[in-house]
């Protein structure tokens, strides 16, 4: 990195109260408290957020697209966490 | 991690920049202003309390032009951004103060030089980006107090500007924070970069005394101001390892400056380009 | 996803995965394996789209000086800023691909990288705003909306914010013209010189014609392009025609007619030779464009370097 290259930020905006923070995209900043600001004036400029977290995207630990089968695949055959596995008698409610 | 609060301190606030071309509420209506307190029938303001408000949306509207100049211009493209944001703010102001006196193209694009009230300290050229840090550290400094002030409303002559002064805290206070963080990333970053900081501070110091000059019919004098100007300033100015400068913050020409519609040469060359097109077409509508 | 992953199930190689992904309209995303000519392709795609947004300031930010009134400043600066922000989104969904923005920049000021050959086009009088407005960016959208279905996930991402941004744009151009075209006479005719400049560039912006592309197989078939150059131009063409009707302006080519049998407007023939030279370098305003972007990055360099300095500084002392 040179002198005058600024590190990468990854930016997560809430939109609104009751949802959850949502990654929005990445910019550059000299410092955290740069990229909060950067991030406010250029995800949010039409009302889009509520609050904003910035992450160095160096600190982010990402799962390799080369595990995806032992990572995912073992959840995708356990269909009775879900509700739709199970038979419930005709007319009965409120389940 | 860094996370903004979520109990609706100024950076998180939800308002951001208004659609242009919409009036939002209590923005570019003129009809918000308080009757009884120096109005017009059709509730423009007349008389020192249209004098108070043209005065303030001279400052705003010649401050964002200046900061427009930057367009495409800044040392980093998210300068690019976070400029502008401060120029539509300012602009949205501007617009609601001249309508709460007159009609805000006229008075923006029809009136000669010696007819603007601005503080010359908004008209000053850009210079680098650590002179427009400093002219925007000392003005939205400066604005923060007297918006607040404002927006209490306690004073039945700043009635009519309260609501607008409520909207524009918040806008202020997050120009003040932007040009905080770059006073202290300037001062305290390289040699050269603390040089510059401390010449443009240097150089726009002769201007701050127009700052708190009395405004009649604004109900709120800004030589009260002047003190808590002063510590917030060194304060800043402390912490970025700069120095207060020094000398005199007013010149000794005695027949006054911006508030009496004196200004400097550079304002007459930036009016000129900015009325041409407008004055070109007289009557046209755009 | 989970129709890549069952396809994917097993030990197929990483190239029968990503052609899967792709027949499926499944998104490709940054840490998945991609040919590199693929990436090559997307690189210098984002970059180019990148490098035309904030290179597409300028012709605009020519005028904000100079907006008639302080509505259409608003609307200008926030345009102008708007472009600010899209290419940093661009930017920064290149550099998922590992290519710095740092990099993608030195790349333009070098003049190694291209940006849309339409900024260079001069912006002489006010109605060029709303000329570029309805216009270049009427084309531009045409272009775009087809990338919000990229086959690569962060370049489709940008575009759809990009896009969704951008319905402003347009509209605020020709809104624009509508008010010159009704207008005095001066200001009519205006407004009828700009669109004589600005409709052959415009059409232009989509890119030689399909028999001489030289990129449009492969894109196509990776699905970063959806439709050919000769297809989208033809859909500009036949939205701007009555638009231009409704604005009480003409546009500029005499063999501008129905085709009942094509179910298209038939147009006349663009001038290739000068779509060469201007993308070669000699346009109107090639040189200047290219040394302001270099002048604002040059004498921005202090600023980046005090605060990266700031930062070294505060972060020893924190820790």
């Amino acid at each position: 990195m040179s002198s005058t290259d600024w590190p990468l930020w990854e930016v997560f905006v809430r939109s609104r109260r009751g949802l959850s923070h949502t990654h929005a995209g990445s910019l550059h900043a000299p410092d955290a408290e740069m990229a909060l600001r950067n991030a406010r004036d250029l995800y949010t400029r039409r009302a889009e957020g509520v609050s904003i977290w910035v992450v160095p995207s160096t600190a982010v630990t990402a799962s390799s697209p080369d595990e995806k089968d032992p990572f995912f695949e073992s959840a995708a055959d356990k269909p009775y966490r879900h509700p739709t596995f199970y038979e419930i008698p005709e007319g009965v409610r409120h389940l | 991690m860094t996370t903004t609060s979520e109990t609706g301190t100024p950076e998180t606030r939800n308002s951001g920049t208004a659609t242009p071309g919409t009036a939002t509420p209590g923005s570019a209506a003129p009809g918000s202003a308080t009757p009884g307190s120096g109005t017009a029938g059709d509730d423009r303001l007349t008389g020192a309390a249209a004098a108070a408000a043209i005065a303030l949306g001279d400052d705003a509207l010649v401050l964002s032009h200046r900061l427009g100049e930057w367009a495409g211009h800044a040392p980093v493209l998210e300068e690019d951004v976070a400029l502008a944001n401060i120029a539509l703010d300012l602009l949205g102001q501007a617009r609601t103060l001249l309508s709460l006196a007159g009609d805000e193209d006229e008075l923006a694009y029809l009136r000669e030089e010696r007819d603007f009230r601005n503080i010359q300290l908004v008209e000053q050229p850009n210079g680098d980006f650590a002179h427009t840090i400093a002219r925007q550290l000392y003005f939205s400094t400066w604005q923060e107090l007297l918006h607040d002030r404002l927006a209490r409303g306690d004073v039945p002559e700043s009635a009519p500007f309260a609501p607008l002064a409520a909207k524009a805290v918040k806008e202020v206070a997050y120009h003040r924070d932007h040009a905080e963080q770059w006073t202290l990333r300037l001062g305290d970053g390289t040699a050269e970069s603390r040089e510059r900081m401390q010449r443009g501070l240097d150089a726009l110091w002769r201007f701050t005394g127009e700052l708190f000059q009395p405004v009649d019919g604004l109900g709120v004098d800004p030589s009260s101001l002047e003190a808590d100007w002063l510590a917030r300033i060194a304060a800043v100015l402390d912490r970025a390892t700069l120095s207060v400068p020094e000398g005199p913050r007013r010149n000794g020409w005695t027949a006054g400056a911006g508030r009496q519609g004196l200004h400097t040469e550079p304002f007459g060359r930036m009016l000129a380009e900015m009325q041409h097109l407008h004055r070109s077409h007289p009557g046209a509508s755009w | 996803m989970t129709a890549v992953l069952d396809a994917a199930g097993g030990a197929s190689a990483p190239a029968e995965v990503f052609e899967a992904a792709v027949a499926a309209d499944e998104r490709i995303e940054p840490r998945d394996w991609m040919p590199d000519a693929y990436r090559a392709t997307l690189v210098r795609q984002m970059a180019q789209h990148a490098h035309s947004e904030i290179i597409g300031m300028q012709p605009e930010a020519n005028w904000i000086t100079r907006a008639p009134s302080l509505r259409r400043k608003a609307i200008l600066m926030a345009k102008v800023q708007d472009e600010a922000g899209h290419g940093l989104y661009l930017y920064s969904a290149a550099e998922t691909l590992g290519t710095s923005r740092e990099e993608l920049l030195d790349k333009l000021h070098a003049g190694r990288q291209r940006y849309s050959s339409i900024f260079n086009y001069p912006t002489l009088t006010w109605a060029d705003v709303g000329a570029i407005g309805w216009l270049v960016d009427g084309a531009a959208i045409t272009n775009q909306v087809p990338l919000c279905r990229c086959s690569y996930g962060p370049y489709a991402r940008a575009m759809v914010r990009i896009c969704k941004e951008e319905s402003f744009h347009q509209r605020q151009g020709y809104e624009l013209l509508l008010a010159l075209s009704r207008g005095t006479e001066a200001q009519h005719a205006m407004a009828q010189d700009a669109v004589d400049r600005w409709w052959w560039p415009s059409l232009m912006m989509f890119g030689p014609p399909d028999s001489e592309s030289s990129h449009s197989d492969q894109s196509m078939a990776w699905k970063i392009k959806r439709h050919s150059n000769d297809e989208l131009r033809q859909r500009f063409v036949d939205i701007c025609v009555p638009q231009a009707e409704s604005l009480g302006l003409t546009l500029p080519d005499p063999d501008l007619r129905w085709n009942e049998q094509r179910g298209h407007y038939d147009f006349g023939p663009i001038d290739w030779d000068e779509f060469r030279e201007v993308l070669r370098g000699n346009g109107p305003c090639n040189e200047e464009r290219i040394s302001q972007r270099r002048r604002a990055h040059e004498e921005g360099a202090w600023v980046r370097e005090a605060a990266a300095a700031y930062a070294a500084k505060h972060r020893e002392a924190d820790a």
